[in-house]
């Protein structure tokens, strides 16, 4: 069963919120989802241009008071 | 195709480590062959238990530290870790510098000469720092 992941970054600097969500990816399943909270705008845009990179699905990005929630599927 | 990126080290600056270091590590976790080789005043900082801080160069360097920035040393360790990348101390730089591998952190790699160095990065990127 797939589960949704919380990898609560906020309060690092780019490329920490990156290096935090893959090291939570690699212990996860595929088809899990993977939300990640970040304060760092840089990382807001870097993240989804890693998702497609590598070839994940980007659920989605959103900004709510000041936080980043970037939403991945792990699929593979 | 994995781009193929050699990473040379040699400045102990704070914002130099800095920019090394997130080129490393986000180039290797996007696929990318990342090789890094770490010599003169840089080699000082992969020392196990090494905890003086690379002094900053200048202003930004200062806000690095003040802001919290993810450590150059953890970005290694990551590029390592989680994206293959191998890093490589300088073999002249350990004679010199006096030191035993086994001093070093136990992720880098084995100490490589420049011979070794020119010829894996043959064909691929370079960047100093």
């Amino acid at each position: 069963m797939a589960e949704k992941i919380v990898v609560d970054a906020r309060g690092s600097f780019c490329p920490g919120p990156l290096m935090e969500l893959i090291a939570r990816l690699k212990l996860a399943q595929v088809g899990d989802e993977l939300e990640v909270l970040s304060t760092d705008k840089g990382s807001a845009s870097d993240i989804p241009d890693w998702v497609r990179k590598v070839g994940h699905e980007l659920l989605g990005t959103r900004e709510e008071a000041g936080v980043w929630h970037i939403a991945i599927k792990k699929t593979k | 195709m994995a781009n193929k990126i050699s990473i040379v080290v040699v400045s102990g600056s704070r914002e130099r480590l800095q920019m090394a270091a997130m080129i490393a590590s986000v180039g290797a976790v996007s696929g990318d062959d990342v090789t890094v080789f770490v010599s003169m005043n840089a080699l000082r900082y992969f020392r196990k238990r090494a905890t003086d801080p690379a002094p900053a160069e200048d202003a930004f360097g200062e806000l690095l530290e003040a802001k919290k920035a993810p450590a150059f040393k953890q970005l290694f360790q990551s590029a390592v870790e989680l994206g293959g990348a191998k890093i490589h101390p300088c073999s002249m730089a350990i004679d010199v510098l006096g030191v035993e591998p086994a001093e070093l952190e136990p992720w880098l790699g084995e100490p490589l000469g420049l011979t070794k160095f020119l010829s894996d990065a043959h064909g691929g990127q370079v960047w100093s720092f």
